[in-house]
């Protein structure tokens, strides 16, 4: 199967928007990283190094945004989601300007750089602002599509992509926010996930069967806003719900789950990602293993839980 | 009377103004605004901002951004002299549902560049906005107002340094330099000084002067605009409550609002 990394995918849908003179494209001396070099390549005149400056960085695509522009800003996400914090929060969001943040190296599959590069808790950061949406895109194909689509969308947006190649399981052409993709039909669970996790639950489907176990499937980027009606018909027809992240289990795609459902359908929920710690440095593939991260690992929690 | 008289008489129109308002919200900042006065009345009222009320969105206008947004009452009082609204919103200050927020919010307000408030975003703003006009090929010109007291928050060198590093000849950054923040001296609570040698490293065209002459302030700042190699600074050393001979060099007045008596006494001085 091939693999593709999503924050490839962010650099060369940027050039591909970039035939748009008003998109602009700023990081903080990790565009090598982020693939917004790709950009940098296509249009200098157009591409700006801030520097190891990650606030200064959000503050300046605020300030181009308020003057016509339609600025991408990126770092590793635990930097742009963290330490500029606070002009994500005053400058882009207070004034609901369309800026889209990219947050790559997300999560733990980093890999060897270790916790300290580790973003476990980015989307609960970005989902916890007003007027933000986060998107966790989960394969190179969809991550084009939706940097494709941030070109029509309103308001600040958080894209948050991985250094890990991964299998690439979608294939839709475009990209509609507060949308989820049932991937797989099935009867005796519902599994949400987002990012590269998305895959691995896809697999752990795959197993179950083996089993007998029929479960649905549903990759939802969107994690904000979340796709309710999707999720809402699902957990209804299944009344079991597992979700699978990247990230911590308090404030990412699994509470934001929680919330809908507690409100409105109220079913058993289970929440699978870090577990209040940080990551550690590590191949990605040890730390998925370490971290639970795999089929095998998602396979029997879900058969645990539903019959054990 | 001559130009500069006729400035002076606007000024005291505005920190009327400035006071009554405060005073009607019952909270807000009247030392700081008291200070800011003849910067922004020179900026808007001396020939050296390029504006039209009539169409705030305007794209070739030139841009303010007061990175010190609590000193937004003297804004306020500018932007409506100057016809971007109604006076009268000017009583509804830091009311539900007022335009007038307690901090600046380019959202609600026309002639609101930027929402700012929380220390240190503006200024970085105010580069982005410089840097857009490269972007775009337009010639207009950012000033961007900070405090002296906001030179304690590390944004402001990232700001300083990306401004001077992309030549942003159009940004003339003033630093309302009135020595006192909520906790007191400047230079007591974190000492900022020397602050032209700070600019002076970041390639700043810096100039010190007082900013409360407006013979000074309309020549440095017309001085400024002409500058096309580097950005400028101005550090304008001002009064904190300047106007109110109580209010003067009083760290109290930072952010608290005149009282009736405290209103009726400084409009007598306003007079």
């Amino acid at each position: 199967m091939e693999k593709k990394a999503t924050r490839e995918a962010y650099g060369k849908a940027l050039v591909e928007i970039g035939k748009d003179k008003r998109v602009v494209v700023l990081d903080a001396d990790l565009s090598g990283s982020t693939k917004s070099a790709e950009f940098k390549k296509t249009y200098p005149d157009r591409f700006f190094n801030i520097g190891i400056a990650e606030s200064n960085m959000v503050d300046i695509a605020a300030g181009m945004a308020l003057s016509g522009l339609k600025p991408y800003a990126s770092s590793f996400a635990v930097f742009i989601t963290g330490r500029a914090f606070e002009p994500v929060r005053q400058s882009i969001c207070y004034q609901n300007l369309h800026v889209v943040l990219c947050g790559s190296h997300s999560g733990i599959s980093v890999g060897e750089d270790g916790g300290s590069h580790q973003s476990v808790a980015d989307i609960a950061l970005m989902r916890s602002l007003p007027n933000m949406k986060v998107v966790v895109p989960a394969d190179y194909n969809e991550a084009f599509a939706v940097v494709s689509a941030t070109m029509d969308m309103e308001g600040p947006v958080y894209i948050r992509t991985s250094r890990a190649k991964s299998p690439l399981i979608t294939n839709k052409p475009s990209f509609e926010i507060g949308k989820a993709e049932v991937l797989k039909k099935g009867s005796d669970a519902t599994l949400i996930a987002c990012g590269m996790m998305s895959y691995i639950a896809l697999e752990a489907a795959k197993l179950l069967k083996k089993d007998n176990i029929n479960v649905e499937v549903i990759n939802s980027p969107s994690v904000k806003p979340l796709d309710e009606d999707t999720i809402y018909n699902s957990a209804k027809k299944t009344q079991r719900v597992f979700t699978f992240e990247e990230h911590s289990i308090i404030g990412g795609l699994g509470s934001a789950v929680c919330e809908f459902l507690s409100e409105n359908l109220p079913v058993y929920t289970i929440k699978t990602g870090l577990e209040d710690v940080f990551g550690e440095s590590g191949t990605k593939d040890d730390l998925f293993c370490k971290f639970g991260f795999t089929k095998e690992s998602f396979a029997k929690k879900i058969k645990d839980k539903l019959y054990g | 009377m001559d130009d500069f008289g006729k400035l002076e008489e606007i000024s005291k129109g505005i920190r009327r103004d400035v006071l009554t308002m405060l005073n009607k919200a019952g909270s807000g900042h009247s030392g700081g605004s008291l200070s800011v006065t003849d910067i922004l009345v020179a900026l808007y009222f001396g020939g050296i901002m390029k504006y039209d009320p009539q169409r705030p969105d305007w794209e070739d206008r030139d841009r303010l951004v007061l990175s010190k947004g609590h000193a937004c009452p003297a804004l306020y009082a500018v932007l409506a002299e100057a016809g971007f609204f109604d006076k009268q919103l000017l009583w509804t200050l830091r009311q539900l549902g007022s335009p007038l927020q307690g901090h600046p919010d380019s959202k609600k307000l026309p002639g609101i560049e930027a929402s700012t408030g929380s220390l240190g975003n503006g200024i970085s703003q105010a580069v982005g906005m410089s840097l857009a006009a490269k972007v775009l090929h337009k010639r207009y010109n950012v000033f961007c107002i900070i405090g002296d007291g906001e030179m304690q928050e590390g944004l402001v060198y990232e700001a300083l340094m990306a401004a001077a590093h992309y030549k942003l000849s159009n940004l003339t950054v003033i630093v309302d330099n009135n020595g006192l923040q909520i906790d007191g001296q400047c230079r007591d609570v974190m000492n900022i000084y020397p602050i032209k040698e700070k600019f002076e490293a970041f390639n700043f065209r810096t100039y010190e002067i007082s900013g409360h002459s407006y013979k000074n302030l309309i020549d440095t700042l017309t001085t400024a605009k002409r500058n096309v190699v580097s950005p400028t600074a101005i550090i304008a050393r001002t009064v904190k409550g300047m106007g109110v001979s109580f209010m003067s060099n009083r760290v109290e007045y930072h952010g608290v609002a005149p009282s009736d008596t405290e209103l009726a006494k400084a409009l007598e001085e306003l007079r």
